[in-house]
């Protein structure tokens, strides 16, 4: 039966676009094509792409506004960064950043478990209101506390350095609003690639599953979804918590990217959750392609319009501008069908709004 | 009362609810036997979509009891009617308009055809079995609404009279015991409302169905309902054979008098 030919199409092509840009990234790096600034942004692009990606199971497939995306990305960059610095270099990279991603992943989850159960039950956007707050929260607590190891194991203060007690051979790891420092810095742009496309092979297959169905359906329309036996509260927290992991893997790609891990305004505040969350929107909420192509256009153009100097925001607000009608103005819409038709011609008749 | 024993795959005794001041169902009862095509018309307001959305729980009634093959339903949630054995359309239709239409059927079976969450990411195990299951299932009961051929369209292209087709295939697709329509007639012509009155009676035979209908269509209502149950201003004014029941002068009244 013909269901899904073309679905299958456009996951191809999703995947497809990233192996190219992987390809051609990866190429001119080697060549010394790239420039410094570029060089630099190959491993924010994988999880900023992973983050707009993710953000879009919460915003586009569930329905559900979340503004505090960028929390749970900093609880996957410390948790993995404190397990970095545990094993300090006992084990191999390879291991390391392995074991990190799972951790980082898992702690994610937890925080948006602990958020889902309560909020998630409640009609309404109460998921917004606290999942900002969630994100403001979790980064004033980071940067209070300090945490030291020794024989003795794990010590926690909120106070100072001082007050963890360690012993002679005592290590410091999160040195309060100073953060993490010598962390391995083992990210690479394989590995945020290798885990961009397991973002989207896990986001992409959940959309054409059972599960991902009864996501849209609530979505779609509540009180339907119930009347045919789905529960809202279940398959509402099954996205939200993928998506917290995922966000939280994004956060693991951040920490071993770096050699001193901060949780700071401009990395995990409430500015990066909206900056996510307009990757989301500008690519087209429920569109993952697009998401992902939002995130890659609006992270390189900022660095490259610097040289405008003063310039530089207004020349951003209007390319934002832009890009909006782009992919929301009827008749640019209506004409990209066109088009796409006339390239691309196929059965189908219809564009399914979880499709990648 | 001479048929006590006989058991009703519907028993609804008096059940009642107040909106604020306004009594919007009182003392409500119904008895429906296994198979039976029963109706339910009354008035514009009289508390017909309410005595629906007690029965299926969106409303939890202050008194009296529901019961379905005998197990006891009152107060319990939607979902937990749902899997109980009562399924519904809806008056204003609540399709999953961006999913397409074989998905809107695919999402009704959720139940019926289940692998794990791990299962449904990875696409592996059970999936691609349970996946090609569900697809045949759902063209199954699309074919029964002639709707298989837009399988592939956004349930919100369709137009309204295959929307409510769509909705009641949806409903069918839990596998209920009883089936609750809420004016499937509504918006379709004469020639719409005649295939579905066959397509109803087709259900009823072949899926075994037991059907509740709301309609303000007479000659739906007096073709294809055996029985029926009128309400008025959240009272149940009469109850009987379709024929007795439309012929009673207290019914022709309140219809007129509207
Ligand atoms: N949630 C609610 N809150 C307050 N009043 C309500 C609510 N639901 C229904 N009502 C009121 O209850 C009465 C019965 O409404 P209901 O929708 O059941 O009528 P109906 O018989 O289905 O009418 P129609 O034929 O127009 O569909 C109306 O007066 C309506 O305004
Ligand atoms: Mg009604």
């Amino acid at each position: 039966m013909k269901t899904g030919s073309k679905t299958l199409r456009s996951n191809i092509i999703t995947y497809g676009l990233v192996v190219v840009f992987y390809i051609v990234m990866q190429g001119l790096y080697m060549t010394d094509n790239l420039s410094s600034l570029m060089e630099g942004l190959m491993v924010p692009l994988c999880y900023y792409m992973i983050l707009a990606v993710s953000l879009n199971l919460v915003v586009g497939i569930s329905g559900e506004l979340s503004l505090g995306h960028a929390g749970f990305m900093c609880v996957g960059a410390f948790s993995s960064a404190v397990f970095a610095r545990l094993v300090d270099e006992k084990i191999p990279g390879m291991a390391e950043i392995i074991i990190a991603i799972l951790i980082g992943a898992a702690f994610a989850a937890i925080f948006g478990f602990l958020i889902g159960i309560p909020v998630l039950r409640l009609k309404g956007d109460y998921l917004a209101i606290v999942t900002l707050a969630f994100g403001e929260i979790i980064k004033n607590l980071i940067n209070a506390v300090y945490l030291g190891v020794d024989a003795n194991g794990l010590h926690v203060s909120l106070k100072d350095t001082k007050s963890l007690n360690l012993l002679e051979d005592g290590d410091i790891i999160i040195k309060g609003a100073q953060g993490i420092g010598k962390l391995p810095r083992n990210a690479t742009f394989t590995i945020g690639i290798i885990l961009l496309l397991i973002t989207l092979f896990i986001v992409i297959n959940l959309v054409n599953s059972r599960q991902g169905r009864a996501i849209m359906s609530i979505r779609d329309n509540r009180i339907a979804a119930e009347s045919i036996g789905l529960s809202v509260s279940k398959y509402k927290l099954t996205a939200f918590v993928i998506s917290a992991a995922l966000a939280g893997v994004a956060g693991v790609l951040y920490s071993h990217n770096l050699a001193n891990l901060q949780a700071t305004s401009k990395n995990f505040g409430y500015n990066q959750s909206i900056m996510i969350l307009v990757f989301v929107v500008l690519g087209g909420i429920g569109n993952i392609r697009g998401s992902m192509i939002a995130a890659v256009i609006l992270t390189i153009l900022p660095e490259k319009l610097r040289f405008l100097n003063d310039y530089r925001m207004l020349i951003y607000a209007i390319v934002l501008i832009a890009m909006m009608i782009l992919n929301s103005a009827p008749k640019v819409v209506a004409w990209r069908k066109v088009m796409a038709e006339k390239y691309f011609p196929h059965k189908g008749k219809i564009n399914e709004p979880g499709e990648a | 009362m001479s048929n006590t024993n006989e058991r009703y795959l519907l028993d609804v005794e008096k059940i009642s609810i107040a909106f604020g001041g306004l009594k919007a169902v009182d003392d409500f009862s119904i008895k429906i036997k296994k198979n039976e095509l029963y109706g339910l018309i009354g008035p514009n307001g009289a508390g017909k979509t309410t005595v629906f959305n007690l029965l299926t729980g969106v409303y939890h009634p202050d008194t009296g009891y529901i019961k379905l093959d005998g197990e006891d339903l009152t107060g319990k949630k939607t979902i937990e009617i749902n899997n109980a054995g009562i399924a519904r359309t809806f008056q204003n239709i609540r399709l999953f308009s961006n999913l397409s239409v074989a998905d809107n059927v695919k999402a009704a079976l959720h139940h019926k055809y289940s692998y794990s969450l791990l299962e449904g990411i990875l696409h592996l195990g059970k999936y691609g079995k349970v996946e090609k299951e569900t697809e045949e299932r759902a063209y199954e009961l699309l074919k029964v609404f002639e709707l298989d051929q837009y399988a592939e369209y956004k349930a919100s292209q369709l137009p309204y009279g295959k929307q409510r087709k769509l909705e009641i295939a949806r409903a069918l697709a839990t596998d209920p015991k009883l089936l609750l329509l809420d004016e499937p007639a509504a918006g379709m012509n004469p020639q719409e409302t005649k295939e579905l009155m066959d397509t109803i009676r087709f259900v009823r035979d072949n899926f075994d169905m037991t059907i509740l209908l709301i309609e303000h269509d007479m000659k739906l209502v007096s073709g294809i309902c055996e029985r029926l149950t009128v309400l008025n201003f959240g009272h149940m004014l009469c109850e009987g054979e379709t024929k007795t029941v439309l012929n009673n002068p207290e019914v022709i009244k309140a219809y007129l008098g509207d």
